[in-house]
């Protein structure tokens, strides 16, 4: 049976889509999981001004690292950027705005973002200059601090398959922050390695239901 | 004195990773634990149990040994992004549920490295505000929900300045997070708002240890010798 995909689209068209200035979301952890075909186009694109909401910026020059060498970025949002360390020159340079989470405060705020929750309060961080300028409360005798959802325009992720309806399975460690940023973004756009058909994946293994799920480009 | 000297650099690391694996060994089974980079990454290869589970804040829980030469997945890593593999019964898992095990109380133990800890029980862990570093990653979530924090690092730093202070200099990471602080020379735990030692290295004395730890502490009536 050939295969019917409304959602599949190349990765041309699929990224014409974003536009100067959007706040895109983009999965992965170090240089796993990374939407790597997904970047390299958008680079190409040489669209600027981008907002980009992600764990780390992959590498010196690569992953995300290219968008930073070819001055597209405007602001980065995100909990670790010590692997690239072109992230701190270009914000010592003033070149860019750095907004650093701690990583777990980070997860669950694109997560609330895609779950329909505005806020939600964490003792993740209280006291320390992350938790500067943000509201705090106590619970139980516990301080903790508020944390605000983090959405986007656009979430740029990395899946191993999708059936034709656009249900996607991950490949180990390569899940990461993608399933949220599937739930957190207005359009999500999966780059996956293999598109089967519908039926083929078994309903109690599909991590991401094809709900959260706008546009599918084959990575390779 | 020049403490360098004391311990040789291998030697200090291999000490701090065996004497924390003897910690994790004595806690109660299942043990749901949380390796930092550098020493503690070292733990493993020290535990015997086989109910000492390693959960990876990049979504594992159950990471095996690492991953030999030409064998790597580069889609699975831990959180330093060192290749490793799979142990049996392991699972995969999203960042928030991963943090939702750490915050939820869920991990037992967190082993960690440090640049300073203080007598307060406070942790630095995640910045020398130099211009060069930008990055948090998982530290203020580990130390904020494991149910113990164990500090794996040197008694001092390269040049011999004590890294155990009265009070942090450097941007904390947790306030009053200590639970265990094993360095080459000591073994302190923080009790009750004080900071106990229970254990010296063979090679030093009382006296001399007092001189290289800036931190007041308090010392165990059982004062034993630190062993491997």
């Amino acid at each position: 049976m050939p295969i019917d995909c409304k959602k599949l689209k190349s990765i041309k068209e699929a990224i014409s889509l974003i536009k100067p200035g959007a706040r895109i979301m983009v999965g992965g952890f170090g240089n796993a999981g990374v939407p790597n075909m997904l970047i390299e186009v958008l680079t190409e694109s040489g669209v600027k001004d981008l907002t980009i909401i992600s764990n780390d910026l992959g590498s010196p020059g690569v992953g995300l690292g290219k968008l930073l060498r070819n001055k597209q970025v405007k602001g980065v949002i995100g909990s670790y950027f010590n692997w690239n360390p072109e992230v701190a020159e270009a914000f010592n340079n003033g070149e860019i705005e750095v907004t650093l989470i701690p990583q777990g405060t980070m997860a669950e705020a694109i997560r609330a973002a895609g779950v329909g929750i505005p806020a939600f309060y964490t003792p993740t961080g209280v006291g320390t200059e992350l938790a500067k300028g943000k509201e705090t409360k106590t619970f139980n005798g516990k301080e903790c601090v508020l944390q605000e959802a983090i959405g986007a325009d656009f979430s740029l992720i990395k899946a191993h398959k999708s059936d034709e309806l656009g249900n996607l399975v991950y490949y180990k460690t390569a899940r990461n922050f993608n399933p949220l940023m599937a739930m957190g973004a207005v359009v999500t756009i999966a780059e996956i390695d293999e598109i089967v058909p519908t039926g083929s994946l078994d309903p109690e293994c599909i991590v991401t239901p094809h709900i959260f799920v706008d546009i599918l480009c084959l990575g390779r | 004195m020049n403490l360098v000297t004391i311990v040789e650099k291998e030697a200090a690391r291999i000490r701090i990773a065996k004497r924390i694996a003897r910690e994790l060994e004595e806690m109660p089974k299942p043990l749901f634990a949380n390796l930092g980079v550098g020493i503690p990454t070292m733990v493993p290869e020290y535990i015997k149990s086989e109910e000492i589970y390693i959960q990876a804040e990049n979504g594992i829980l159950g990471v095996g040994p690492p991953a030999a030469p030409g064998k790597e997945d580069r889609n699975l890593i831990d959180a330093g992004r060192r290749p490793i593999t799979e142990r049996k019964g392991c699972s995969y898992f999203d960042s928030a549920t991963s943090f939702g095990m750490i915050r939820g109380g869920h991990i037992d133990v967190t082993v960690i490295g440090a640049l300073e800890v203080d007598q307060e029980g406070n942790i630095a862990n995640w910045i020398i505000p130099n211009g060069k570093q930008l990055g948090v990653g998982g530290a203020m979530d580990l130390v904020t929900g494991a149910k113990s924090v164990i500090v794996a690092m040197t008694h001092t730093t390269g040049d011999g300045k004590s890294k155990i202070l009265s009070r942090c200099t450097l941007p904390i990471t947790g306030y009053g997070a200590l639970d265990l602080l094993v360095t080459e020379l000591a073994v302190m735990r923080f009790v009750e708002g004080k900071l106990v030692l229970e254990e010296i290295a063979p090679e030093i004395t009382l006296d001399e240890l007092r001189q290289l730890t800036d931190a007041h502490f308090h010392t165990a009536n059982e004062l034993k010798v630190m062993r491997d």
